[in-house]
């Protein structure tokens, strides 16, 4: 099971944050902390798991963004870390080359397909296009 | 091929960067949002942020409450809240306004609206029902976007209670002609089915017809449903096995459309999903198995795209193949699967290979075998997550024979370690392993020497704890018992001649208890020499205070001869004002016991640890002191959970403005605090206030755990057996000799060896032999069996024998807990010690076992004499139950009527009925009074026989029964008048229990009169146990799971384990079920729930659930103090067993 996606920059600044396990919001701050020194620490030849805990990071890195995911020991991790690479895929269709400042400035967006893509911290749905259609849709019903 | 995708893969990244500013086009600068983002992008300290968030919430909080913000602007308050949220800023002002704009925005806006409802709120919080109505609003609406937006966020949390509202409107989306639609309904009712899967429970054809839909989505989604419910009920769903294969087929056949490929991979993360249900049906069902196994040996063949989605279901098809019913063709073609993993040069496939090599060695330890020069170099490997999950692997093929070797790997890995996590794990897993197979005294003591020094003060307090009870109580030999006792204390005196100031804490508190306990062993050490060497730890600054009363207990036992009083008196003079109340008492203690040896003897007897000790946990002699204390108008005592709990309530009661949501704010809150065992598992190990709060971590890994455990190890071993032989041949014998014994040397020896392999090779292939020394043909069966048929050096001994007296619950001297403990036990005593001259005797003997050692006892013993005994009890115990009272000593009546003849005077309508032995009461001259319960379906009927032994008739005889904790009835028709000469006349009363307590008593009193004469009276009193008011209560699981959320009293112990069978939970709950009347409602894996009622409708129930060799318990009821008594019981029970 999944229990957090997060998106952090290489500062260690949080751009995005899901929690599918709930965690009190003044407890967030510190696990963000530490999650994200412990992917920071490793170097690219390292392996993208990392035991955090009672449980795993899987994280991937995109330029400056790194996208960690917290998930149970019993998840196939290597199915996660190519679930990060889809959601990465979806965003860049809809964004088109999607950056940092994109994300930022689009978070309830990134939200929006996220919430698509897992719910209570299961994948369910990988789809592309079926990631994306509620979202297209509510965009031409703003702009018509 | 796979280069090409490879490529495509890194070149994706390097899109993402800063440098394209297409995102912030769409936003105009001025814009507020945009002036947040920026500033945060500009933020260089933490100061900073805090200022700029500070200013953001004010900004913010002034905005959404003026009446002129338009829902667009509304929109982008709430991302801008997100935005403090997620940086953790609380903005709980906006969550109103989230909801506000979730009902009046349109499109987009309500999305968002929607969307920070579902990141501000928790799926308890108590505003989430004003989302209902709007939730109820658009399900409705012809919309067909809000009526998305509205399951998707019911799928994402939804209150319970109001489920019932809108599940008519989500089931008839069900049949929507979009897909989508029907998706997202599929969707929310796994919501329900999650967290109410009662109310969902009807609908179950209409999970089918969704499987079955003809849009892949909706069948994905259905998937989530089954998997929750197979992984619950495997049985249930056997039929369905042949459709999951038929998907599965289509699936890696690529019947799929187009869009579901991932890199050219058709429908990867739905195929994981299809081979973890079949890996439930299949798990010990040979016939479901047989319809998987083409369609695996089709996945295996089918994954030929070298791309890690392709690895990742490899890997769940490894895991299906090892978990269904084994088939050796698949075996060995999932073997293979896990060699092109191991031997992988990309890591991330190498650790999955060695995670998946974890799970198969505990069936086919022969794997390991394979790979045993690439597990050797992951040993080696730099990335410390690679060296530490091929620990975990060798962890599990440890045996006798390479313990050495591999403990010594594990405690290198800790050396180098900063992970507190990891140490935590790593050491207790060494401690089991040296626990389990030391192959002498003398590795097993450095050993535990070294778990103590690296595990420090953050390790378990079990492990110390087990290590010291296994001194104690020793094995089967009582040589090697002193042996091994012996050489800790050699080797503890010379860690205290060494450095003791950089040793932990709680490894110094064991060096005092094991030097205090058994130095006397070395005869050529003076106690003066160990005393000397003890009270430099009292010395020493960074001794804690906890540490310095087990250093002054051990002293105590210590202290003799002229110069040990000495030292003792120094001791004493410098602790005996300590400010530490504890530390004071125990320099008190060393004071008196140094100078008077005949008490020291007697309190502080050598080498009697073993001796059981008698503890009364429901603490029943303080029932005396408590009702004082009350009647002085004391609070009654509530326990810690509740206490918190009412305050809690008293907060939500504070805090909430509005009058009207009152009562169900009150429930939602409480359904936070208390989650059902039976709904959500994880929520037992993962909430704060559990007791066992292990680092294993909730249900998920206890439900692996089940996977791995259940597997059918005998079927499997028999077949493989061939196979095994062969391998033996493959195994690269080791260079030095073939015989096993020296290979455990051989790693530690250095003495080269002519070979034309170099040296580092050489090194590494020693390691491998002593490594997997063990794992060949004739070992490998004693590997299967790892825990039981291996030659465990230290055997437990079984219990010392269990004294008859019944009374009180046994606890064997265990070495737990602080001295604090022991502590208590001696100011009860000074509570105790006016109320009966026999209980001080008997608590003086309490003292002098438990202070021998820190100890958990904290109770006195309970000196009351129980009745409880059914009738196959021995007759002689039952005697003793009557207090005479008002009249003089009993007289010894030749012809007093026996049992058995007042068996006969038994009402008729109890014959067949379970009834207590029939005990004398009390008896004068003329007449015996006897009583005897019976135990019927729904009552308890106390029975009262009076016996007139004059010669006399005897008349207005009048009995009056009272209880503190029963209510007393009389069955009218029963009331008796007189008693003929020589004869026998019964009453009959009913008894319910008013307030539950360990031992419930009624007194009475019966006046009668002679013909001729005064009128006189006799009072007396009966004892009888709780369980007699304990019947079973028959509710189905989830009966049992609403219950358990409506009580409010609850306990949690862990009990001892009734391990001598193959299933130690079923045979426990068993004798619980079979001592105590109690309801088995559902065994689960590892976890076991249970029911039973005191009369007459007073529900409790149990959840236990196997963790560590011990079993938890926690108890529920609405009354309360009956889960305390229960759980009294309950121990009892265990321990007489």
């Amino acid at each position: 099971m999944i229990k957090f996606v997060l998106m952090v920059n290489r500062q260690g600044q949080t751009r995005l944050s899901r929690y599918y396990d709930p965690v009190e919001l003044n407890r967030r701050t510190l696990l963000e902390n530490h999650v994200v020194h412990c992917c920071l620490s490793r170097r690219k030849d390292q392996c993208s798991f990392v035991d955090y805990k009672d449980f795993k990071l899987v994280y991937r890195q995109y330029a400056a963004l790194y996208i960690v995911v917290g998930v149970t020991d019993n998840e196939n991790e290597l199915s996660v870390y190519e679930l990060v690479h889809n959601f990465v895929e979806v965003l860049d269709k809809y964004f088109s080359r999607v950056s940092e400042l994109d994300i930022m400035f689009n978070l309830d967006r990134v939200h929006i397909i996220l919430d698509e893509m897992i719910q209570n911290g299961h994948v369910v749905e990988t789809n592309k296009s079926r990631v994306l259609a509620p979202l297209t849709a509510l965009d031409k019903m703003a702009d018509g | 091929m796979s280069d090409v995708v490879e490529k495509t893969l890194t070149a994706l990244p390097s899109l993402l960067s800063l440098d394209s500013q297409s995102g912030a086009t769409k936003l105009s600068s001025t814009s507020k949002l945009g002036n947040l983002i920026r500033g945060i992008t500009e933020l260089t300290s933490k100061h900073e942020e805090e200022k700029l968030i500070q200013r953001e919430l004010a900004s913010i909080k002034e905005q959404v409450s003026s009446p002129n913000t338009s829902m667009r602007q509304m929109k982008e308050l709430m991302v801008r809240a997100i935005y403090c949220e997620m940086l953790g800023y609380e903005a709980s002002f906006s969550y109103i306004h989230a909801i506000k704009l979730a009902q009046q925005g349109t499109a987009l806006e309500k999305r968002v609206g929607y969307l920070a409802v579902s990141l501000f709120l928790n799926e308890s919080h108590e505003l989430l029902l004003l989302l209902v109505n709007t939730v109820l609003k658009d399900l409705q609406s012809t919309n067909l976007i809000e009526v998305c937006m509205a399951l998707t966020v019911v799928s994402q949390m939804f209150p319970k209670d109001m489920i019932p509202a809108i599940l008519p409107l989500v089931e008839e989306k069900l049949n929507h002609p979009k897909e989508i639609i029907r998706r997202k309904a599929v969707l929310a009712l796994y919501k329900f089915y999650l967290i109410a899967p009662n109310q969902v429970q009807h609908i179950h054809n209409k999970f089918r017809k969704a499987l079955c839909d003809k849009d892949p989505g909706v069948m994905a989604a259905s998937l989530h449903i089954y998997l929750q419910m197979i992984q619950e009920n495997p049985e249930g769903y056997k039929d369905l096995t042949a459709s999951f294969v038929t998907i599965l087929k289509q699936v890696v056949g690529g019947k799929l459309p187009m869009d579901f490929n991932y890199h050219s991979v058709p429908a990867p993360w739905l195929q994981i999903q299809l081979l973890r249900i079949l890996a439930f049906l299949g798990k010990n069902d040979q016939s479901s198995s047989e319809i998987i196994y083409e369609v695996l040996d089709e996945s295996l063949r089918r994954a030929e795209i070298n791309h890690n989605i392709t690895y990742a279901i490899l890997y769940e098809c490894v895991k299906c193949i090892y978990t269904i019913h084994p088939k050796s063709e698949l075996l060995e073609k999932a073997a293979k699967c896990i060699g092109n993993f191991v031997l992988s040069p990309k890591i991330n496939l190498k650790y999955l290979g060695l995670k998946a090599l974890t799970y198969v060695v505990q069936q086919d330890p022969k794997l390991a075998l394979q790979h045993q020069m690439t597990i050797i170099e992951c040993l080696d490997h730099p990335d410390l997550i690679i060296k530490r999950e091929t620990l975990e692997l060798l962890f599990r093929i440890t045996n006798a024979q390479n313990v050495t070797v591999i403990v010594e790997k594990m405690l290198e890995f800790l050396r180098v370690n900063k992970d507190d996590y990891t140490t935590i794990d790593l050491v207790g897993k060494v401690a089991e392993l040296a626990e389990k197979y030391a192959p002498d005294n003398e590795w097993f003591i450095e050993t535990m020497s070294t778990v103590f020094s690296v595990g420090g003060d953050m390790m378990q307090p079990d492990i110390p704890n087990s290590f010291l009870k296994l001194l104690s109580e020793g094995f089967d030999s009582v040589e090697e018992d002193r042996k091994l006792r012996l050489f800790a204390v050699d080797s503890y005196v010379s860690l205290l001649q060494g450095e003791p100031g950089k040793l932990p804490q709680r490894f110094l508190q064991v060096i005092s208890w094991v030097l205090g306990e058994y130095s006397y062993l070395r005869e050529e050490l003076e106690a003066v020499t160990v005393l000397r060497l003890l009270a430099k730890l009292l010395d020493m600054k960074s001794t804690s205070s906890e540490t310095k009363s087990w250093v002054l207990m051990a002293m105590t036992k210590l202290c003799e001869g002229g110069a040990g009083v000495s030292v003792a008196q120094e001791v004493c003079e410098a602790y005996s004002s300590s400010l530490d109340t504890v530390l004071r008492q125990r320099a008190q203690e060393l004071q008196h016991l140094s100078q008077d040896c005949e008490l020291r003897a007697r309190v502080l007897p050598r080498d009697a640890s073993l001796e059981p000790l008698e503890v009364d946990s429901s603490l029943s002699f303080l029932d005396g002191f408590v009702s004082e204390a009350l009647a002085a108008g004391a609070a009654p005592y509530k326990p810690p959970h509740q206490r918190q709990e009412e305050l809690a309530q008293a907060k939500a009661l504070s805090l909430e403005p509005y009058s009207l949501s009152l009562p169900i704010s009150m429930s939602s809150c409480s359904i936070a605090d208390r989650q059902s065992p039976t709904l959500l598992s994880v929520s037992s190990g993962l909430s704060g206030e559990s007791p066992d709060l292990s680092h294993k971590g909730g249900s998920t890994m206890l439900k692996l755990d089940g996977v791995k455990r259940v597997w059918g190890r005998e079927g499997y071993l028999a077949q493989r057996e061939p196979v095994e032989e062969s391998a033996h041949v493959e195994v690269p014998s080791p260079l030095r000799s073939p015989s096993q014994q020296g290979d455990a040397d051989s790693s530690h020896s250095q003495t080269p060896t002519p070979t034309p392999t170099p040296q580092p090779e050489q090194e590494k292939q020693q390691l491998a032999s002593s490594l997997f020394v063990g794992l060949g043909s004739q070992s490998s069966v004693c590997l299967m069996g790892k825990s039981e048929q291996t030659t465990q050096r230290f055997r437990r001994k079984a219990k010392g024998p269990v004294s008859s007296s019944g009374a009180g619950a046994q606890v064997s001297n265990s070495l737990v807990s602080t001295p604090n403990t022991a502590n208590n036990l001696l100011y009860n005593n000074l509570l105790d010690s006016n109320i009966t001259s026999e209980l001080t005797v008997s608590s003086l003997e309490q003292t002098s076992q438990l202070s021998q050692g820190p100890t958990a006892a904290n109770g006195t013993c309970d000196v009351e004499l129980t009745d409880g005994d059914m009738k196959e009890s021995s007759p002689s115990l039952v005697r003793d139950n009557g207090v005479v009272a008002a009249d003089p000593a009993p007289h010894e009546d030749p012809d007093r009527p026996e049992d058995l003849c007042l068996n006969t005077h038994l009402p008729a309508e109890f014959s067949g009925l379970c009834h207590s032995e029939i005990t004398l009461l009390c008896s004068n001259q003329s007449l015996d009074l006897s009583a005897c319960h019976v135990q019927k379906e729904d009552s308890l009927a106390l029975v009262v026989f009076i016996y007139n032994s004059s010669d006399s008739d005897i008349q207005q005889i009048l009995l009056e029964l009272d209880s503190d904790e029963l209510e007393v009835s009389c069955v009218c028709d029963s009331a008796v008048q007189e008693a003929r000469s020589h004869s026998v006349a019964v009453c009959q009363y009913s008894l319910t229990v008013k307030r539950p307590s360990v031992h419930v008593e009624v007194v009475g009193m019966v006046s009668y009169q002679f013909p001729v004469g005064t009128p006189q009276s006799v009072q007396f009193s009966y004892k009888l146990p709780l369980t007699s008011f304990i019947r079973p209560l028959t509710v189905s699981t989830e009966e049992y799971g609403t219950m358990w959320l409506d009580f409010s009293h609850d306990t949690k112990q862990k009990l001892t384990l009734i391990s001598d069978g193959q299933e130690p939970l079923v045979d426990t709950l068993n004798v619980l079920k079979k001592k105590l009347k109690l309801h088995v409602v559902e065994i689960i894996g590892m976890e076991g729930i249970v029911a039973c009622r005191l009369l007459q409708d007073q529900p409790c129930l149990m959840h236990c659930r196997l963790h560590a060799g011990t079993l938890s318990v926690w108890l529920r009821s609405p009354v309360p103090d009956l889960p305390d008594c229960l759980m009294y019981y309950c121990q009892r029970a265990l321990q007489e067993h």
